[in-house]
């Protein structure tokens, strides 16, 4: 009776979780990308890299500064230092420095960055960063597998290199498509990054984003496992105890 | 019958008490001698298990109330302050949003045990209804609920709603305006739907419960075999097969509760996103009325209505079709002439029936989450004409079914 | 049904058992709830400290800031203002400042880090309201004894240039000193203790 009880609950509740998210996220990731909320140093690697190549057109206006010091485990002095502009306070947001005009300079204002990797996914996001590739007709230069058309300029350019796509869609390398397939994708000229520093540079880049929109998941999770132990052990008590009672039922 | 204070006789503060007011009375008659058939099973649980989801529901929500803004300006960031800035404000907002599409899982499983059983069947008619209108009401506060973060699915879905609404002959167009207090869904139609899901529907909610439990406690509960327990009493006037609900239901209750919190907290620890299905992944992106996210579908609890919605290619057509599903719950009762009530003793048309119900639910709801396409189009219409043949046709079927001998006393426990 | 062979002990154990976990899980239940009603990241972070600079406050004179939604005085005293600090300390409640209205770098006779710079809390401790600040000597409305100091509108309360307050009036406390300190010799940072004390 027990066991079909808990089979019974877990399987409604499975079947529910079974679904695909992708769909959910509107349309899949070019890539595939899982997000690692237990990489501290790679999150902090992400922090750095955000502030130094998008904070000047993304705001991630959700995330105050020192949650960054509570969760990332970075000093405060650190992050005054090295990720806050001059007139930020440390316990408010990261505000973009944009102005509203800026929608007219790239067709759209930079989007807010907060909550992007639980709206889109942190795979979608990862795809973004590592699928630009030169397109002549484009405005910006370039264009992007994972957001045809994409407003924004690839700003990671110099450190990526140049990445061209043939119409052959088995031309590419497998680099600048990354691990994720191969999108006929071809890196023609070396950035600052080697291919594979590239993909770990956007992986942190990514997992950082990850962070952002939920700066407390690791928190909930490791809550999460003591709530589990208590219940176990409460079941099995209650467990004792009914069958104690039902004793006297025949 | 005049009432007579203090029928126990008890004495001290107790009897003080009870001289003006029923306290002992209340706990015998519904909780220590209340006679419950010994032989339920596990499909029993989700009763109490509803009941336990409503106080988390109240408890949190109450919680939830105390810093969320319902402004359509400020509403999609409180959100992410309570998620972020209030201590713990995490925590209780995924009990709460978990709790949602817990309250329907448990509540459907709930309802499918009644159906197995013949708990609709006279005398619990009327029982069958509180529980129908307990239904319905969840609906309008679940979807109201899902209004409040004013996320994109939280606005898009507002808007499909409510246009439903506008499906009605010559009112319609300006009862859609008149719901939303606006030419769009907007700051007013946000307000209102929060002062129905906070205040409205909440009351109305635990009154229905409260008559629910009244009813079911007035003609006793049924039992897998369908046998009416009060038939047959011992010399002490005691069913034979029954047992006091306290302390022999408490327990198992509260055995199955912790159960059930291991999978419910489960969820809401580990993946409160219950893979986009419990919060949408597009709902973390702010309202825009200017630009619909590329598929809205409901939520998954709402997804066999909404698939039954599809399936029709007229407008006002889906929505009495819609309509209807829900509506044809209520005559249940009167639609079921089979001569015995639980499924053990049905035979071999009805019990097919049945499955094939649960089965077609299912797809309804797995179709109503998903994009339209041709066959799915087709396969909800198939689905769509299957439930309201379940139901419709029941007065010939299940007099048709051959039926086994009911025993005089319950099998198994 | 029957009871016939129950052991009563296990039963018992087991209901204790059962009953004394259960009311441990409630009670942790309980604590997201309550805690969620403390002050959030958001009060926190508008209830930082707040910094404050005295460069163009003249002798005499008074400036209002506030911390975390409260008003904060600092007054520039002058060498006699001082000097009436003494000579007030038989009409007060608690001259010594032994109350914990002050963080214990400021518990001395004038109250304050350098005694020149008086910071203070302006709520009064009675009922909430905020004191006038009256320096002037022997106004017609505080009578001829009034050495300079704070009133209260409200109720009456009277408390001297220290902030302490006066025997005979409804205000049980003196007036809180703020945790405070000097980043350089013209700002206060109001809200932090001194580094070497924290």
């Amino acid at each position: 009776m027990m066991k079909k009880l808990i089979l019974s609950l877990s399987v409604s509740f499975a079947a529910a979780l079974a679904a695909p998210a992708a769909s959910a996220a509107g349309g899949g990731a070019v890539m595939d990308f899982s997000a690692d909320y237990s990489n501290t140093a790679s999150m902090q690697r992400g922090a750095r890299n955000f502030m130094n190549y998008c904070a000047a057109c993304h705001g991630l206006k959700y995330l105050r500064y020192s949650s960054i010091e509570k969760h990332l485990e970075i000093p405060r002095e650190l992050i005054e230092s090295e990720l806050m502009f001059g007139t930020d306070n440390f316990n408010g947001h990261i505000e973009t420095a944009m102005p509203p005009e800026s929608a007219e300079w790239f067709g759209q204002q930079p989007p807010d960055l907060s909550l992007t990797a639980r709206s889109r996914g942190a795979d979608w996001i990862y795809s973004f960063l590592n699928t630009f590739y030169v397109d002549p007709e484009a405005t910006t230069g370039y264009n992007n597998l994972q957001l045809k058309g994409a407003a924004m300029p690839h700003v990671l350019a110099e450190l990526q290199g140049i990445v061209v796509k043939s119409k052959d869609e088995e031309a590419g390398d497998g680099h600048g498509g990354g691990h994720g397939g191969n999108h006929g994708l071809k890196l023609v000229q070396d950035g600052a990054l080697s291919p594979e520093e590239y993909e770990a540079f956007t992986a942190d880049l990514t997992n950082f984003l990850a962070f952002a929109a939920e700066p407390g998941k690791a928190d909930r999770i490791a809550l999460g496992w003591n709530v589990m132990f208590y219940l176990f052990l409460l079941f099995g008590l209650t467990y004792l105890l009914k069958r104690e009672f039902w004793r006297d039922v025949h | 019958m005049a009432i007579t204070p203090n029928p126990h006789n008890t004495t001290g503060f107790l009897g003080w008490i009870d001289d003006r007011f029923p306290l002992t009375k209340i706990w015998k008659d519904h909780v220590a001698e209340y006679y419950a058939p010994k032989n339920f099973n596990f499909w029993y649980y989700f009763g109490s298990l509803a009941m336990l989801v409503l106080v988390n529901q109240i408890l949190t929500g109450i919680f939830l109330t105390m810093h969320y803004t319902p402004s359509a300006e400020d509403a999609f960031a409180s959100v992410e302050y309570i998620m972020r800035d209030v201590p713990w404000g995490d925590t209780i907002r995924y009990l709460h949003s978990t709790g949602a599409s817990a309250f329907f899982i448990v509540v459907y499983l709930h309802m499918f045990r009644a159906l197995l059983y013949g708990s609709y069947r006279k005398p619990r008619e009327l029982l069958w209804i509180f529980g129908c209108l307990i239904y319905l009401v969840l609906m309008a506060e679940a979807f109201a609920g899902y209004v409040l973060p004013w996320g994109q699915m939280s606005y898009w879905g507002a808007q499909v709603i409510i246009s439903l609404f506008g499906a009605i002959p010559v009112i319609g167009p300006d009862l859609v305006i008149w719901i939303q207090g606006d030419y769009i869904p907007s700051d007013a139609t946000l307000n209102r739907m929060f002062s129905l899901h906070v205040i409205a529907l909440p009351f109305v909610l635990v009154g229905l419960v409260i008559a629910h439990l009244m009813a079911l406690h007035e003609v006793g509960s049924n039992n897998p075999d369908g046998i009416e327990i009060k038939k047959n009493k011992d010399a002490s006037g005691k069913p034979v097969d029954g047992i006091p609900f306290h302390p022999y239901y408490t327990v198992k209750d509260i055995m199955g509760a912790t159960a059930f919190m291991i999978v419910f907290l489960g969820v809401a620890f580990f993946a409160p996103e219950g893979g986009g299905n419990f919060l949408e992944a597009p709902n973390f992106e702010p309202a825009d009325p200017l630009q619909t996210p590329e598929h809205i579908v409901p939520v998954w609890y709402f997804g066999a209505f909404y698939a039954m919605l599809r399936a029709v290619p007229d407008k006002l057509g889906g929505v009495l079709v819609m309509g209807s599903a829900v509506a044809i719950l209520f005559v249940l009762p009167w639609l079921d002439r089979s001569p015995v009530k639980s499924i053990r003793y049905k035979g071999i048309i009805v019990k097919t029936a049945v499955m094939i119900f649960a089965a077609v639910f299912l797809m309804l709801t797995y179709l109503g989450t998903k994009p339209a396409s041709d066959i799915a189009t087709l396969l909800a219409r198939i689905g769509t004409i299957y439930y309201f043949a379940f139901f419709l046709l029941m007065p010939w079927y299940s007099k048709l079914d051959r039926t086994k001998p009911v025993p005089d006393r319950v099998t198994d426990h | 049904m029957s009871n016939e062979g129950v052991n009563t002990k296990r039963r018992r154990f087991l209901t204790l058992a059962t009953g004394v976990v259960g009311a441990g899980g409630a009670a942790a239940a309980a604590v997201p709830f309550l805690a969620s009603m403390a002050p959030s990241e958001r009060a926190k972070a508008l209830g930082a400290p707040v910094s404050v600079n005295v460069e163009n406050l003249k002798p005499g004179q008074m400036l209002t800031t506030s911390w975390r939604g409260k008003p904060v005085w600092v007054v520039s005293r002058t060498p006699e203002m001082l000097d009436t600090l003494n000579k007030v300390s038989d009409e007060l409640r608690d001259p010594k400042s032994e109350q914990p209205q002050q963080p214990a770098y400021a518990q001395n006779e004038t109250r304050a880090i350098k005694p020149e710079k008086l910071v203070i809390i302006g709520v009064c401790t009675h009922l909430g309201c905020a004191p006038k600040y009256r320096p002037e000597k022997a106004p017609a409305d505080l009578g001829s004894d009034w050495l300079g100091g704070f009133f209260c509108p409200c109720h009456g309360s009277k408390f001297d240039l220290a902030g302490r307050v006066y025997q005979g009036v409804p205000a049980p406390l003196n007036l809180p000193v703020p945790p405070h300190r000097y980043v350089s010799d013209n700002e206060i940072l109001v809200g932090e203790d001194p580094k070497e004390s924290a």
